[in-house]
């Protein structure tokens, strides 16, 4: 009896999965978010990364694709490489800045063609090593890595043990540091902040009291305004000097950032499609809107529009005809 | 969140006195087995941490699959007939209840919320219902206060059938209760994050992902209280029931599960609970709603816009708690409820006016919270932030800044205690964790708990997970002293108890993603911070435990102790705290368990250890890195357990 109760339950339970859902298969490659196309709003859901140009290019896209167009979009925050797998699932539709990642692109745009290139943001990204040019003054030679060694024990903080910090970031960015350090022979440690917020508000605590660090960054980026800091020359970067990360020798690439868009969206995506296709702006306009966001506290709302305002004639063009 | 409640055996000093002699005798066979098997063990492998010999690389395997995963998920039959169909009914119901909550509109859904609270919990609450939901739209959060509500929704409903499916057949069948029962215990004391990306893996970052991962997280609670209801009906009802000729369906729906409602309530409103700290850890895998915005806001170091997110978090919390709590204290009241509007008759005023004043928001176009009843918080609190960091950060006269603190911390604390681990010969780890384990409690959780950390060395993270261990001991000396000190005080103070409560609630309550960046602002990056995230979270249900295990040491004893002429003090050290002892060790136990389970959270704020692992994992699609430190998560998880569960509490959970 008992055994029966439950048996109807289960084959309930089940039944009601397989009506819910529609008999027969299910594409997971069609995934849209629950939150999209609701109470007959047409919806773009956009990936955010933690950094703050992605969200610039976010907020700008938002507020146009919303007052221009009569979209409404949903923002979901995603590391890179999770956000290439949304893509190619359709639970977003488009990522607004890629630095790089090639295992990806052989993966979702050749061979399982749900991911299509959505063309460039119009910005160059690179990753280098920093020290806050209030050092970088007082000590020039500091600005080669061959003479860093020498600084080792100015950097040196009670996280690195004995050697000088070189602090990183996201465990999710690009980075050979850990490679870099071993293979230059350098006396460091590479510190994992875990995520950009934390990194910059530790170089912010460092740059209020003047202390001298070494970090992971890279341009574009809006803290460069507040915190003002200089490259350490690497080796320099020659195409394929980085094929092979245990080897690494050399210094990171300048990289043109670049737009991804889920192939059915790219297809079936109307006027947000083709807007996000012809949305391309330059470094500064980036900066600027980073700026705002990060420094000024203003919400990305605000912080685009004030930009879209002043701006009307870089933008009227990515406007579909 | 976990919170627990303590009993108190009054025990006299017998049995502690045959307690101490049984240590005595199982630390000298303990001694024994070490005596010959570590000669062995060492002459075969002598290193300092875990033999290459004894670890299994998993990097290769794992890898394969999780590109056989994503290789295969659009086409496989697994996938399409299985994964896919669940995938698609969590995300079609979680679009329903959504929808249904933005056709309600802001209106609606906050009537709602005050009629439904009036109904099961009376004025007041409804009261307190109405204004949170009113809240979280004057903070600008409505639509992710939607989001998170709808997945909230489905993800407790999904968590309250599993769990009483599970606790209905451990509750029935006498075998799978018993099979059960460690199985629950230890998925309560797993630290979500460890698995979250297996459920991404297989799903994809988003709500399915989310509902799924909180769905293993918050089921637990209400299985072991649906069991327990069910067992505990009263004999005497049951004999008589079946003695009228009911079938065991009738019996069973006529008999037991009415009994059983008061801890089918308490089931619910801890799932409730759970399901709300998770939603929060589930917005790193994109599940979108409150938690996603607390995320990002922390993403640009906006600790004003966060708090702003995390606010409604509370007040969900608060209200949900308050509501179901009041729930079952009602049923347990047995009052006779004479008022006009009880039953249909009240529940159907109740949707009448909800309908009303839905359909006029409607018509008067006014479904979204309007933009200009938004109330700006974020700015006000970063200038708060930013002056706190200015003038505590280094400097201070006398006691030194924030940063010097977390300096010396790390320096003398932290490296001394994570290089002394990681320095001890592997296997005198395991018979440390041994001893401990089998004097405070039985052979077997000495066992587990030996297992759990053999399992960690044979994964090879051993050194991530030392260091992680080192974090969590240190965060649970003082999460304990902190903890012990203040829950004393308040078991002495009524006045203080009260001024704590709500202080108390928030903590436990705000998502621990909120304390991230205040404390990196104040420690700098590091291993500091983490702990200190961690010491926040955990203080609060230790001086909960504290406080009310003091209170109910029996006052005959206290009073005679009195009589006898002890002073406050003596009162105090040689009566109340040692019959306090279980409530003491619990509240050990849920400090060691939480704070385990920030202090891996802190990778996100460089803590590195094991929490950095599941990170990077997550954070570059790397299943091997990921996976290993998740499952290293759930081995610590698991030993802390077991090295900190009093005998005791193993006994009350089998009633």
């Amino acid at each position: 009896m008992r055994v029966r109760t439950r048996m109807t339950a289960a084959l309930a339970g089940v039944g009601a999965l397989v009506a819910l859902s529609g008999c027969g298969k299910a594409d997971m490659s069609k995934q849209s978010s629950p939150y999209a196309n609701a109470a007959g709003a047409k919806t773009v859901t956009l990936s955010v990364q933690s950094w703050v140009g992605a969200q610039a290019n976010v907020a700008v896209a938002e507020y146009l694709l919303k007052e221009e167009l009569g979209y409404r979009v949903d923002k979901v925050q995603i590391d890179e490489i999770p956000a290439w797998d949304a893509l190619s699932q359709g639970r977003v539709d488009a990522i607004m800045e890629d630095w790089g990642h090639p295992d990806q692109e052989q993966r979702y745009i050749k061979d399982k063609k749900t991911i299509v290139p959505g063309g460039g943001v119009g910005v160059t990204g690179h990753i280098g090593w920093y020290v806050p040019t209030y050092f970088a003054k007082k000590h020039p030679d500091v600005t080669d890595w061959k003479n860093l060694n020498k600084y080792a024990k100015d950097f040196r903080t009670p996280e690195s043990g004995g050697k000088g910090q070189l602090m990183d970031g996201s465990p999710s960015y690009v980075t050979n540091d850990k490679a870099l350090v071993e293979n230059l022979d350098l006396d460091y440690k590479v510190v994992f902040a875990g995520s950009e917020a934390a990194q910059i508000t530790q170089i912010e605590q460092f740059a209020k009291q003047q202390k001298p660090f070494l970090t992971y960054w890279y341009k574009p980026q809006w803290l460069f305004k507040k915190v003002p800091m200089t490259e350490v020359k690497l080796p320099a970067y020659k195409e394929g000097c980085d094929a092979d990360p245990a080897k690494i020798k050399c210094a990171y690439p300048h990289t043109p950032l670049q737009k991804f868009f889920n192939a059915d969206f790219a297809e079936n995506g109307g006027k947000a499609a083709e807007f996000l296709k012809n949305f391309k702006w330059s470094e500064a306009d980036q900066n600027e809107v980073s700026l705002l966001i990060a420094d000024k506290k203003m919400s990305p709302e605000d912080a685009a529009k004030k930009w879209i305002d002043a701006n009307e004639s870089k933008w009227r063009g990515w406007l579909p005809k | 969140m976990a919170t627990a409640t303590a009993s108190t055996p009054v025990r006299d000093t017998g049995i502690g006195a045959l307690l101490r002699r049984r240590a005595v005798v199982k630390l000298l066979l303990l001694a024994v087995v070490a005596a010959v098997a570590v000669p062995i063990l060492n002459a075969k492998w002598a290193s300092g941490a875990w033999p290459e010999a004894l670890t299994v690389d998993l990097t290769e395997p794992l890898t394969k699959a999780s590109d056989w995963i994503i290789d295969n998920r659009d086409s496989h039959w697994l996938f399409t007939y299985f994964f896919g169909h669940i995938s698609n009914a969590i995300v079609l119901s979680v679009r329903g209840v959504y929808l249904v909550l933005l056709a309600a509109g802001w209106a609606g859904v906050t009537v709602a919320a005050g009629a439904i609270a009036w109904r099961v919990a009376g004025l007041r609450l409804a009261a307190l219902a109405t204004a949170a939901f009113a809240v979280c739209g004057l903070l600008g959060m409505w639509v992710p206060t939607m989001q998170t509500l709808a997945l909230m929704v489905v993800a407790v409903l999904a968590s309250v059938i599993v769990g009483m499916l599970l606790g209905l057949a451990a509750g029935l069948n006498d075998r799978i209760f018993r099979m059960m029962r460690p199985v629950l215990d230890t998925m309560q004391v797993l630290p979500a994050f460890a698995y979250l990306l297996p459920v991404v893996l297989v799903f994809g970052i988003g709500v399915p992902a989310a509902v799924l991962a909180t769905v293993v997280y918050s089921a637990p609670p209400m299985a072991r209280l649906t069991a327990l209801g069910l067992r505990g009906a009263d004999g005497g009802v049951m004999e008589a029931v079946a003695s009228l000729g009911a079938t065991a369906r009738q019996r069973l729906l006529s008999a037991r599960l009415p009994l059983a409602r008061k801890e089918l309530l308490l089931g619910l409103n801890q799932t409730i609970m759970m399901a709300l700290s998770m939603a929060v850890i589930a917005s790193v895998i994109g599940a979108g709603g409150l938690g996603d915005r607390v995320y990002q806001a922390l993403s640009s170091v906006d600790v004003g816009q966060a708090l702003a997110a995390g606010i409604p978090i509370v007040l969900l919390a608060v209200v949900l708690d308050r509501v179901t709590g009041a729930a079952g204290e009602r049923l347990g009241a047995h009052t006779e409820d004479n008022s006009p509007l009880r039953g249909w008759r009240g529940w159907s005023i109740a949707a009448a006016v909800t309908l009303a004043c839905a359909l006029a928001a409607r018509f008067a176009d006014r479904l979204e919270w309007p933009t200009s009843w938004v109330v700006q918080i974020a700015e006000p609190v970063n200038t708060a932030k930013d002056w706190m960091v200015d003038h505590l950060y280094t400097g201070v006269p006398v006691v030194g800044g924030t940063a010097d603190w977390a300096a010396h911390f790390t320096k003398y604390v932290l490296d001394p205690l994570r290089d002394g681990l990681q320095g001890l010969p592997w296997w005198s780890v395991l018979l440390i964790v041994a001893a401990l384990a089998w004097v405070i409690g039985t052979w077997q959780t000495a066992l587990t708990a030996v297992l759990a950390m053999a399992a960690i060395g044979v994964l090879d993270v051993w050194n991530a997970s030392l260091d992680t261990l080192s974090q969590v001991l240190a965060g649970v000396a003082v999460t304990v002293v902190l903890g012990f000190a203040i829950g004393i005080a308040a078991s002495r103070s009524r006045r203080l108890e009260a001024l704590l409560r709500p202080v108390l609630d928030v903590f436990q309550t705000m998502p621990q993603f909120v304390y991230l960046i205040p404390v990196v602002a104040l420690f700098g990056v590091g291993r500091a911070p983490a702990v200190a995230a961690a010491v926040v979270y955990a203080l609060p249900a230790v001086i909960r435990i504290t406080t009310q295990g003091l209170r109910q040491v029996s006052p005959a004893a206290m009073e005679s102790a009195q009589s006898l002429g002890a002073t406050s003090w003596q009162q105090l050290r040689q009566v109340q705290l040692p019959l306090a002892r279980p409530a003491l060790m619990l509240a050990l136990n849920q400090g060691v368990v939480l704070v385990l389970a920030v202090v891996v959270i802190g990778g996100l704020v460089g803590g590195g250890g094991l929490g950095y692992d599941v990170l990077a994992g997550l954070a570059r699609g790397d299943l091997a890195t990921g996976l290993v430190g998740g499952i290293a998560i759930v081995c610590l998880g698991l030993m802390l357990d077991r090295v900190t569960q009093p005998t005791e509490r193993r006994a009350k959970k089998g009633a």
